[in-house]
């Protein structure tokens, strides 16, 4: 289970580097999500990965059974997925305000901030 | 006493909610200045009781650590706070006179009450996952404050922010998870104790790099740094002055706080990369801001330049060397904040921060000329102002360690950073205005010329009291530094005794 997800981990970020390495800025936040998402579950299966034990306490019972899954990474993660999404969805509109004022998506001809020499004379 | 704790990091949050609501009438912004002057009395407070007892902790929730989220204030932290809130009072004023109507409406004073809330945040926690979460409140604010108004420069210059911010961020989760994994903690005290004991240091070493690369990423290290210098010049002035004084240095306080507590085991190889790191970033730093001929950009090379000084503090590890990078962290913090601010009177008044496009400053207006010449030598650590014993702190830790390059790197910086200054001083000051102007303070109507200048001239006073009477500055610092050097006090104050 842990080698399957080290996997699905590692195909994650390959996918990931290969896209934000675009000049598009587009497919450099579809890698973004992919590589944050990557992180998530990295926090998950650093966590340990225990299925089928729920941390439950049984009723009457005053500590949950001998090896329960761990809940804090999934805390983590939850806080880790609300707070991508936010960032997403402002990396998102920044995109499409980007594509709007300075009419590209290509990075390389953002050059508004840092004209060129040759061509700001 | 945890409400010293909490307080100043409650403040800026109730600041904002009242700005925001009442962000359509002038009321806004005098809530924005009484909420920062009341968070500065309460981060006084908080170095006061620093002062007294060592170490301030707070367990929130009463969940005793390592399960619940500590706030910690030690030396370093309580003093970054107070500089936090001084940075922050100057800059609520002088948004008075700088911030227009429509930014306002669209937020601008609680973007930047949150912005001040994550950087106090960060500075006071005790908890890694807890450091990560102030770091994206930090950072989501100062992605609003730093488009807002939507000019194309802004625009442009927040892609490149954005992007390489949000990598950084990445890399910090993925970290804070690894290391959950090895160690099943993430108090940062309980951290300290038990990475020792983990049986893979080799794993613990990627762990550091990857945090060193995160938060190289937001401390603008050498190669990292290229979101400064395309981003911090276009925001509106009050924006790039706290940009420039605070969040670089967020990062430099997190390697500082991760490199003595937590990844204090191979120091060998961690350390010698960041010397290295902060010789390059000097050097590349300073290159840069001689090439540039816009006030901004020339500073905002400098931050980088500057922030090689405070990491090479930090390398080095002695405790001299230390309090040189703490001492450099305060002084640098509030002469920086103060050249941005003045570049924004120099804007207004002369219609241009383009060296090419300005000038006589000096003939028309002297005060600004005073005004400028204090941070800005200052910075370029001329005697007796507050660069010069900063540096003369860190160089003498170079010196004592026998590491001969990094001292004689951060001396030609040094010559290097007063060919900046003196162009600056040159072109805008002493040159006559390319189109026969004469910029004169006066054009600007009272009050907010008032709101303009004092702020400037307060962190002027500061700079020059640093200056003059470096003794308890000094003194402090060494205190923080062996704060910083003996992790087992931080770790027996948070887990209580017989934990170290």
């Amino acid at each position: 289970m842990e080698a399957l997800l080290a996997i699905t981990i590692g195909v994650l970020v390959a996918s990931a580097v290969y896209l934000m390495l675009s000049r598009h800025v587009l497919r450099f936040i579809f890698g973004l999500v992919l590589i944050s998402n990557a992180a998530n579950m990295t926090i998950f299966t650093a966590g340990r990965l225990t299925p089928g034990r729920p941390p439950l306490i049984p009723e009457g019972a005053e500590a949950p059974p001998d090896l329960v899954a761990n809940a804090l990474p999934q805390a983590l993660v939850l806080t880790a997925i609300v707070i991508g999404f936010g960032l997403f969805a402002f990396a998102l509109i920044l995109m499409f305000r980007v594509y709007t004022t300075l009419g590209t998506l290509d990075s390389d001809a953002m050059r508004v901030a840092e004209p060129r020499e040759d061509t700001a004379g | 006493m945890s409400w010293l704790l909490t307080l100043p990091l409650v403040l800026p949050f109730l600041t904002a909610v009242a700005a925001f609501l009442t962000r359509q009438s002038p009321l806004g912004r005098r809530i924005s200045v009484l909420g920062n002057t009341l968070f500065l009395a309460a981060s006084v407070a908080l170095l006061v009781r620093v002062v007294q007892d060592d170490i301030v902790v707070g367990q929130m929730g009463g969940w005793a650590a390592p399960f619940g989220i500590t706030l910690v204030a030690d030396r370093l932290s309580a003093v970054m706070v107070v500089i936090t809130a001084i940075t922050a009072l100057a800059v609520a004023i002088y948004a008075l006179g700088d911030i227009d109507a429509r930014k306002e409406y669209l937020g601008y004073h609680a973007l930047f009450n949150v912005l001040i809330g994550g950087v106090t945040g960060a500075f006071v926690t005790g908890d890694l996952f807890n450091l990560y979460v102030w770091f994206e409140v930090m950072l989501i604010s100062s992605f609003g404050l730093l488009v807002l108004g939507g000019k194309k420069a802004q625009i442009d210059g927040g892609v490149k922010y954005v992007t390489l911010n949000l990598i950084s961020t990445i890399l910090f989760l993925s970290g804070v998870g690894l290391l959950y994994g090895m160690t099943g903690t993430l108090n940062m005290a309980d951290l300290a104790r038990t990475l020792p004991t983990v049986e893979n240091q080799g794993l613990v070493t990627v762990v550091a790099m990857m945090f060193m690369v995160a938060f190289g990423v937001k401390a603008a290290l050498f190669p990292l740094f290229f979101w400064l210098p395309a981003s911090y010049h276009t925001p509106a002035f009050s924006v790039s002055a706290v940009f420039a004084g605070l969040l670089t240095k967020v990062g430099v306080y997190a390697l500082i706080r991760m490199f003595t507590l937590v990844f204090n085991g191979d120091m060998d190889f961690t350390h010698t990369i960041l010397l290295w790191v902060a010789a390059l970033t000097m050097i590349t730093g300073v290159l840069g801001a001689a090439a540039q001929n816009d006030v901004r950009k020339i500073l905002s090379f400098h931050i980088v330049s500057q922030i090689g000084y405070m990491i090479m503090g930090l390398a080095l590890m002695t405790p001299l060397a230390l309090a040189g990078a703490v001492f450099y962290l305060v002084h640098h913090i509030v002469v920086k904040a103060n050249l941005f601010l003045i570049a924004g009177v120099m804007e207004r008044t002369a219609g241009s921060t383009d060296l090419g496009r300005i000038g006589g400053f000096y003939k028309s207006a002297p005060l600004l000329a005073v005004l400028f010449l204090i941070p800005a030598f200052s910075l370029a650590g001329f005697p007796p102002l507050s660069g010069f014993w900063a540096q003369y702190v860190l160089v003498a830790a170079a010196l004592e360690d026998s590491a001969w390059i990094i001292a004689a790197v951060a001396l030609v910086v040094g010559l290097l950073t007063i060919y900046s200054m003196t162009k600056i001083w040159a072109e805008a000051y002493w040159k006559a205005h390319p189109e026969g102007l004469e910029p004169r303070l006066s054009a600007l109507d009272g009050d907010r010329r008032r709101a303009l200048l004092w702020p400037v001239a307060g962190l002027a006073a500061i700079t020059l009291v640093i200056g003059f009477f470096p003794e308890p500055f000094v003194t402090f610092a060494t205190d923080a530094a062996g704060q910083l050097l003996d992790p087992g006090e931080y770790v027996t104050a948070v887990l209580g005794q017989g934990a170290a």
